[in-house]
């Protein structure tokens, strides 16, 4: 199982899931109509660090975070 | 039989001085740029650069509010000071968590260098860097009410991952 958070604006509970890699975390939220926009404009962290391959593997117990985007300062 | 117990106390408390720091509403601008003009006036920096950012009152807003997510923020400052060190320089940071008023401030980043060149090169990229990757997020208060600030919002390198 790995556990997938949403931060920021996008304002949705943590939910834990059983998958292998990102693809399969982006077929199972597409299919959430209140999230597509975040999809579009988010970045992905697997364990706190910044993830630019979709078939990055995923282990049990793994965090992901979806980032919206940001504005500090 | 009596139990006597001696108690220590320091003389002086050593309070280590935090490069990063958030703070729950405002910055408490004077008390912040004095500890750090104080920790490293001594340490031979001949260029220290503090960049204070102020709300402003404009759209009829009465302020910002933010979400910090602190694990990636660590992260990305940890690579700054490394960025900064390997120039002989250090970098400072100071942020806000939630709600700041107009006229207030909610961030402060700063930059001390030996030398002048890389601490003004440094404030700016340090602060452009910021602007688009710390994992900061911005509400409008208006009317007692948040708005994400989407429209002055940047996406973070590599968003879309999963569209």
């Amino acid at each position: 199982m790995v556990k997938v958070e949403f931060l920021g604006p996008i304002k949705k509970e943590p939910i834990e899931i059983d998958i292998k890699n990102l693809n399969e975390l982006s077929e199972i939220l597409k299919k959430d109509d209140d999230l597509k926009q975040w999809l579009n404009n988010s970045a992905v962290a697997v364990n706190d660090m910044l993830i630019s391959d979709r078939n990055h593997s995923l282990n049990d117990g793994d965090k992901i975070s979806l980032l919206p985007p940001v504005c500090g300062g | 039989m009596m139990e006597i117990k001696y108690h220590y106390f320091p003389l002086y408390v050593v309070v280590e001085l935090k490069y990063l720091s958030i703070y729950n509403g405002d910055l408490p601008v004077n008390e912040i740029t004095s500890s750090w003009y104080d920790e490293f006036k001594t340490s031979n920096y001949g260029a220290i650069i503090t960049f204070v950012g102020v709300v402003r009152d404009e759209d009829n807003i009465s302020g910002l509010s933010f979400d910090i997510y602190e694990p990636i923020l660590n992260n990305w400052f940890n690579n700054w000071q490394e960025k900064a060190k390997e120039r002989g320089a250090i970098v400072l940071m100071a942020h806000s968590l939630g709600d700041v008023l107009n006229h207030q401030s909610s961030y402060i980043a700063a930059v001390c260098s030996p030398k002048r060149r890389v601490a003004l090169e440094l404030i700016d990229e340090f602060v452009e860097d910021f602007k688009a990757s710390a994992p900061i997020w911005k509400y409008d208060i208006k009317n007692g009410k948040k708005e994400y600030a989407l429209d002055r919002s940047t996406k973070i390198k590599g968003a879309g991952l999963l569209k």
